[in-house]
């Protein structure tokens, strides 16, 4: 064996040591990741404002109280209303049907998929479902108006069938809709439930169905009530389905075989017409737009603060 | 996590060993202090003489058998992971299965609750009968096994709720009719840990130390008043002092369960255990070369570690081999 050298190799000359390059290159790409993170608060900032400004001036022009209160809504004619209760009716009576679809569904499904499901199945249905939820929802419009409605007009059982254009329809389609969205974000929170919570729980006599519903639901509980908060979301904001299939009346009902117009459809209509802009026309769609962008603002806060209540932290 | 003040956990344990209440609750990483060591070795040196006494009445004592295990073998899709282990398991004493890893002695346990079921591909042959039963016989229902035979894991998995329901959670299910506060306070109080969570069973689960957790763990268990408990190295994620209290809290339990316990630490088999089996992994027994886990020797836990009849357990139980 070689003796070894008690001299340490020559170590590599100082120069560059100081070099300033790849300090500069750092801060550039700081920078820029910088400037990014920026830009996406500055677009949500200008979108509040191109929103807030108009319908600031819509309220210059009537009343909130005319605005929040009244039960005609006929902005467009000589003689304008402007009472958007009736638009809000329409979104509560379509969203609420769409959720009575999509919630419970799409929680059975998710707990099927993540609980029950073997492996292979599993893997061969989560992709299924995120794909159902790409399909264009302009489809979905035409699948209520030209299969379901028809559908339920030639079976319907109890008293006036729906007419052409209803909400049940646009409702249960939107449902459907939504209803892959949920299913597959309730099913990734409670994929994530670690498996000893399960073995856990086996190990004290519990069967699969008490381990979903008494573990692996309340574990997983934030992430589903997420994918809540996002389905019932996408079904207040969604314009296409209820603009093809529930018709273009403002309607104060909660009949929901009755023609309705909802708050996005409104938005939709109106912004295909020619509204001049700076007119009472063009203003009342701000107005409509923010009435909206609040609902969902306040509906998502609810939503967070109940998250935080209820939803047990299990790592 | 909640750090509470060492103070409020004192006096927490056994009422006349007054140095013990230095073991504070908030045990994870917690410096020695002065005379830990010696706290440590005195009532280490007084669960054992309890352990002497109980070993003297068991051998007199001819034992029921609750568990019997002929030619068990477990596959994991088609592979062998151990294979014929016989061994018959005796009413209210404490059984070691020690062995280096991957030598199956946690299969076996897990054999004994059927949770070897929730394991995709697992498959078990072989005989193991429960007081005579054939635990894998066609009428048997797994869900009614575990609610008999209990488990505590090797990591401590408590629910993220309150400690309160954590504990009621098995009777629950199990559908208790009774005074449900009254068996959760007994199933904390048998698990050691009543005086220090008492003040807030409302508390979550979750920021309990290791400890804590684990006792918990042990709570929850025997809240659904099983018959056998089974432990998969319940202290490998636990400091010396949480685990020199969870082998006292065997000692006590075993009065009324019968307990298995799978360990790596050979002296908590020698401390513990009344009877040990000893595992390892032999090499190539199939024809795709597998290493198999196989049982070399169970006996009196006395005889294990002094006496071993095999030379591998002799290997193993002196260190020189795992």
């Amino acid at each position: 064996m070689a003796a070894v050298t008690t001299e340490r190799p020559v170590s590599r000359p100082l120069q560059g040591l100081e070099s300033g390059r790849r300090r500069y290159r750092e801060k550039i790409i700081v920078g820029s990741l910088f400037l990014c993170a920026a830009l996406s608060i500055v677009l949500t900032v200008g979108i509040v404002l191109a929103l807030l400004i108009p319908s600031l001036e819509f309220f210059g022009q009537v009343s909130p109280v005319e605005f929040f209160t009244g039960t005609e809504w006929a902005p467009l004619f000589k003689n304008s209303q402007f009472g958007v209760l009736p638009l809000l009716g329409g979104t509560l009576v379509v969203t609420l049907i769409a959720a009575a679809i999509c919630l419970p569904l799409g929680l059975l499904a998710a707990i099927y998929l993540s609980e029950y499901a073997a492996r292979r199945t599993r893997s061969f249905v989560k992709p299924i479902l995120e794909i159902l939820a790409g399909i264009p929802t302009v489809v979905y419009g035409f699948f209520a108006l030209t299969f379901i409605t028809p559908l339920l007009r030639e079976n319907w059982l109890f008293g006036t069938p729906p007419g052409v254009f209803n909400a049940l329809s646009a409702g249960l389609v939107m449902g459907i809709m939504i209803l892959p969205t949920v299913a597959s974000i309730s099913e990734d929170a409670m994929y994530a439930v670690p498996q000893s919570l399960r073995a856990g729980a086996a190990a004290l006599g519990a069967t699969k169905y008490e381990i979903s519903t008494r573990v692996v639901v309340p574990a997983g509980l934030s992430g589903i009530i997420a994918a809540f908060v996002l389905g019932i979301s996408r079904a207040v904001g969604e314009t296409m389905i209820v603009l093809i299939a529930a018709g273009g009346m403002p309607n104060l009902t909660f009949n929901p075989v009755e023609a309705m117009q909802t708050m996005t459809a409104f938005i939709g209509a109106a912004g295909l017409g020619d509204q001049a802009t700076g007119s009472i026309g063009y203003k009342t769609i701000f107005a409509v737009g923010i009435s909206l962008f609040v609902m969902t603002l306040i509906m998502n806060i609810i939503s967070i603060r109940l998250v935080r209540k209820y939803r047990e932290v299990y790592d | 996590m909640i750090e509470r003040p060492m103070s409020e956990n004192r006096g927490a344990v056994v009422m006349d060993e007054p140095e013990r209440t230095r073991e504070g609750s908030s045990d994870a990483g917690v410096a020695p202090e002065a005379g830990a060591d010696a706290v440590l070795q005195e009532s280490a040196k007084l669960a054992e003489v309890t352990r002497e006494r109980r070993r003297q009445v068991k051998k007199d004592a001819d034992a029921e058998t609750v568990f019997e295990l002929k030619d068990v073998a477990v596959t994991y899709g088609g592979s062998y992971a151990v294979q014929g282990v016989s061994m018959s398991i005796r009413k209210n004493e404490i059984t070691a299965l020690i062995g280096p890893s991957g030598c199956g002695k946690t299969t076996v346990l897990r054999c004994l609750n059927r949770t070897n079921d929730l394991i995709q591909g697992a498959k078990v042959h072989g005989q193991v009968l429960y007081h005579d039963i054939d635990l894998y016989g066609p009428k048997v229902e797994p869900v009614e096994v575990r609610r008999r035979i209990g488990m505590v894991f090797q990591k401590p998995n408590p629910f993220p709720k309150s400690i309160y329901d954590n504990v009621a959670f098995g009777p629950r299910v199990g559908g208790f009719k009774g005074n449900m506060d009254e068996l959760v306070e007994r199933s904390l109080r048998r698990a050691a840990l009543w005086d220090e969570v008492k003040r807030d069973l409302k508390a979550s689960a979750m920021a309990l130390s290791g400890g804590q957790q684990q006792r918990l763990c042990i709570a929850r268990c025997i809240a659904v008043e099983p018959d056998v408990i089974l432990m998969d190295e319940p202290c490998s994620a636990l400091d010396p002092v949480s685990t020199l209290r969870i082998e006292e809290l065997m000692d006590e339990l075993v009065s009324e369960y019968t307990i298995i316990i799978v360990t790596h630490n050979m002296q908590q088999a020698a401390r513990v255990s009344d009877r040990t089996g000893f595992f390892t992994v032999a090499e190539g027994q199939d024809e795709k070369d597998h290493r198999i886990g196989i049982l070399v020797e169970y006996d009196l836990t006395p005889t294990v570690f002094t006496n071993p009849s095999d030379p591998r357990t002799e290997a193993y139980v002196t260190g020189r081999f795992g």
